[in-house]
């Protein structure tokens, strides 16, 4: 089957996902500031920016879930065993010895088995946990009924170990740049949205016939 | 020969070295000017010009009075006495005086419409001098009217009415004490000019910061000796230290706040409005104002309704009073206030007479007495970080009939409030911490006879066993005839001396582990509050996934290498 450069990230894909990963360093870095963990910023600041931050993410939220829902993007993310195992196998131990990747983008499948499992709970759990938790949390006012409600607490530490989970996925979403061939390389199709796809016939006549602009001459 | 000059010249130095720890553990600095006799309240007044502040009259800071006092016939004179004056006042201003009778500056008398307390400065017992019941040759200086000389005062008198104190403008008309009192007392009453009661009669307006101040900045024996929000600095107060009383800011007079009709003016100390809820405090033009809040004129949602920031501190306003963040520190502006006071070391004398001693130097640059004869050791603080706590409004005293243990500090008045209560919001205090007598065998506080000129009078015979019995017997307490010392606090709630709004607390300053609001327990608040499990299970996740990372990038390395 040829392996053809094929645009598998389009504009919008890009902007969400640089977007969403500049506001969620901002939130973290804010939002441990109001925890306390740094004084860098003044926490009237830090409040100040974290709320902005969210409320812009959650508004790409919306735009982003529209986006997943009319252009059939949510099917990337249907979770699978099928090629699982190999994934968890390299990374367990193939990867060691030096073993290529057992993963080949497909046109229709942009992320690994694994990836896909860690990406939908990411979309699916941590991000609606954080963001109803944090919308609980900013307006405290309009249902604690007059006083300083116990469940505030709760909702708090809902967020702040939400917050943990999110930054122990974007160390190892970083990380695992550095796999396979290397940290430009899969950094490099976020950027320009090109990656190299393995297409099968039909799918390489009809991108050639339908929408050749995806398909980078070679 | 040297070696002797040498120790003699040491001696003082080994004195200092043992007499130095004793007088700071009774807190009495030592080395300030002393001088002798007994000084009280001569400083007393305005300081510097009259003000002519805004009051209710004026628009464009300018008097829209419709009368010229000056010119009335009645007020022509000649008067030789302020009760004279009093009737050619009330001979217009027929409705004044039973409207005055009635108020509290008369007197001195509040029942409390929660508690159900007598209250009043005519029966309570505060720690800083303690009594007024029992001292009116002395006290009632500061009571509006003349001659109040002793608890049975005739309160329907209305010719004793002082209109003087609280109208006149001309900065001449002042109060002493009315009766003498022992004659070590005597310099109080020297070198003051006669009144020109014509002048200061014809001078009427509406009372400014010179009226009101000229008593309440100087409660408790002195120079914002007791509130701590209310010094001589409000006379004519620096844009910083009061934006709204500030001639560079609104130049506003006290009853600009403390509104009021028929001489009853809004904003009690006893009973005070802890929140001033949406019903009466309207944000818009036309409102309404029956309150000496906050709220009365800047609403319940003062901070901008537009932006983020402006939304997040309003979301504050129903838990936190404003004085919490507008007034950053208590006694600012050069004038100190009393925080602690020990009766206990009242009574020492030099050359066989009271003296008393300077020993701290206030912002201003004058100096304050840590010691007097007739009071005891004090000590000051300047600038100081209130008190915060959660407080509903309520205000209970410890009165002359409150049995309490002393080996616990009592309160002189306490007060109730918690995060569960709507009503409740954090509020900023001093707290004044006194050593004071009381009776051991009852377990009570004591009515002392500190004036008079008598033999069991505190001031001038320095005997407590003499000054408490005579109290307590003529106010008819029984008294079981020992006496003793206990500690006691009183909450002074701060509202006055408002910064601007660039000098607010900041947010860091609560919203931090030790902030200002470390002591308050019981409701959740960002920045402060945390739980060590919390911390550890963030380290454990974050730290463990670098780790886990770590060593997975150190396997590919090594056995990479080996590999090569």
């Amino acid at each position: 089957m040829p392996i053809r450069k094929v645009r598998i990230f389009n504009g919008f894909e890009r902007f969400w996902h640089w977007t969403q990963a500049a506001l969620i360093f901002v939130l973290l870095f804010t939002g441990f500031r109001v925890h306390g963990y740094h004084h860098l910023i003044s926490f009237d600041q830090a409040v100040y920016f974290h709320v902005v931050a969210a409320l812009s993410l959650i508004t790409l939220w919306i735009f982003a879930i529209f986006w997943h829902l009319t252009t059939g993007t949510w099917r990337h993310y249907l979770p699978t065993v099928n090629g699982l195992w190999p994934v968890i196998r390299f990374y367990a131990y193939g990867v060691f010895k030096g073993e290529q990747h057992p993963y080949r983008k497909h046109f229709w499948r942009k992320h690994n088995p694994l990836q896909a499992m860690a990406y939908l709970g990411l979309k699916l759990f941590l991000f609606p946990a954080i963001w109803i938790s944090g919308l609980i949390y900013l307006t405290y006012n309009y249902w604690q009924g007059g006083v300083s409600h116990p469940a505030l607490e709760w909702v708090a530490i809902v967020h702040l170990v939400t917050a943990f989970a999110i930054l122990a996925f974007v160390i190892i979403h970083l990380y695992m740049l550095t796999m396979g061939e290397g940290f430009l390389h899969h950094l490099k199709p976020m950027i320009t949205g090109y990656d190299d796809v393995e297409l099968t016939e039909a799918e390489l006549a009809y991108l050639e016939q339908d929408e050749p602009q995806r398909l980078k001459k070679s | 020969m040297k070696r002797v000059v040498l120790a003699k010249r040491l001696i003082p130095f080994f004195w200092l070295l043992l007499v130095a720890p004793a007088g700071a553990e009774e807190g009495i600095p030592t080395g300030g000017k002393v001088d002798l006799g007994i000084k009280e309240y001569t400083d007393v007044g305005v300081k510097g010009p009259v003000d002519n502040p805004v009051t209710s009259l004026d628009e464009k800071k300018t008097s829209a009075s419709t009368a010229d006092h000056s010119r009335f016939k009645e007020l022509q004179g000649p008067f030789n006495s302020g009760p004279e004056v009093t009737k050619a006042c009330l001979s217009c201003h027929n409705k004044a005086g039973d409207q005055f009778i009635h108020n509290v500056h008369w007197t001195w008398l509040y029942t409390h419409p929660v508690t159900g307390q007598k209250l009043g400065k005519d029966v309570l017992i505060n720690n800083f001098c303690t009594n007024a019941r029992g001292n009116e040759g002395m006290c009632a200086q500061c009571h509006a009217g003349f001659n109040r000389t002793s608890p049975d005062y005739d309160l329907t008198k209305q010719e004793n009415i002082d209109c003087l104190v609280c109208h006149e403008s001309t900065g001449t008309y002042y109060k002493l004490p009315p009766t003498r009192g022992n004659k070590a007392c005597a310099i109080l009453f020297e070198g003051k000019p006669p009144i020109d009661w014509v002048k200061v009669a014809q001078s009427v307006r509406l009372p400014a910061r010179a009226n009101c101040g000229s008593c309440h900045f100087y409660g408790g024996g002195g120079d914002n000796v007791k509130h701590g929000d209310l010094s001589s600095v409000l006379f004519h107060p620096p844009r910083d230290v009061d934006v709204h009383m500030s001639e560079q800011g609104e130049n506003f007079a006290c009853i600009v706040c403390h509104v009021g009709k028929g001489h009853k003016w809004a904003g009690s100390r006893y009973n005070m409005i802890a929140w001033d809820e949406k019903e009466k405090a309207l944000p818009e033009p036309g409102m309404e104002r029956q309150t000496a809040t906050c709220e009365s004129c800047h609403g319940d949602k003062p901070h901008s309704r537009t932006s983020i920031r402006g939304f997040k501190l309003n979301d504050h306003v129903d838990r936190v009073a404003c004085e919490s963040c507008h007034i950053p520190a208590i006694a600012r502006g050069g004038v100190a206030t009393k925080v602690f006071w020990d009766w206990r070391t009242a009574g020492r004398l030099k050359n066989g007479v009271g003296y008393r001693e300077e020993g701290y130097i206030q912002g201003n640059g004058e100096p304050r007495h840590t010691y007097k004869s007739i009071k005891g050791s004090f000590k000051y603080g300047e600038n100081l970080i209130p008190t915060y706590r959660w407080f509903n409004g309520v205000m209970k005293y410890t009165t002359i009939d409150t049995v309490f243990d002393p080996s616990k500090p009592v309160e002189i008045n306490h007060f109730e409030g918690s995060p569960s209560d709507p009503k409740s919001r954090i509020w900023p205090f001093k707290r004044m911490v006194t050593w004071q007598p009381y009776d051991k065998g009852r377990n009570t506080l004591v009515y002392m006879h500190l004036w008079g000129d008598d033999k069991d009078a505190f001031w001038g015979n320095y005997n407590f066993a003499r000054a408490i019995r005579r109290g307590m017997e003529e106010n008819g307490i029984p008294y079981s005839g020992e006496y003793g010392f206990v500690k006691t606090w009183s909450w002074w709630p701060q509202n006055h001396m408002v910064a601007p709004k660039e000098k607010a607390v900041q947010c860091d300053e609560c919203h931090a582990r030790n902030g200002r609001l470390k002591e308050l327990k019981g409701f959740y608040m960002p920045g402060r509050d945390t739980r060590p499990w919390l911390d550890w299970l963030g380290l454990l996740l974050v730290g463990g996934t670098l780790l886990g990372v770590a060593l997975h990038a150190l396997g590919r390395i090594l056995l990479g290498r080996r590999k090569g």
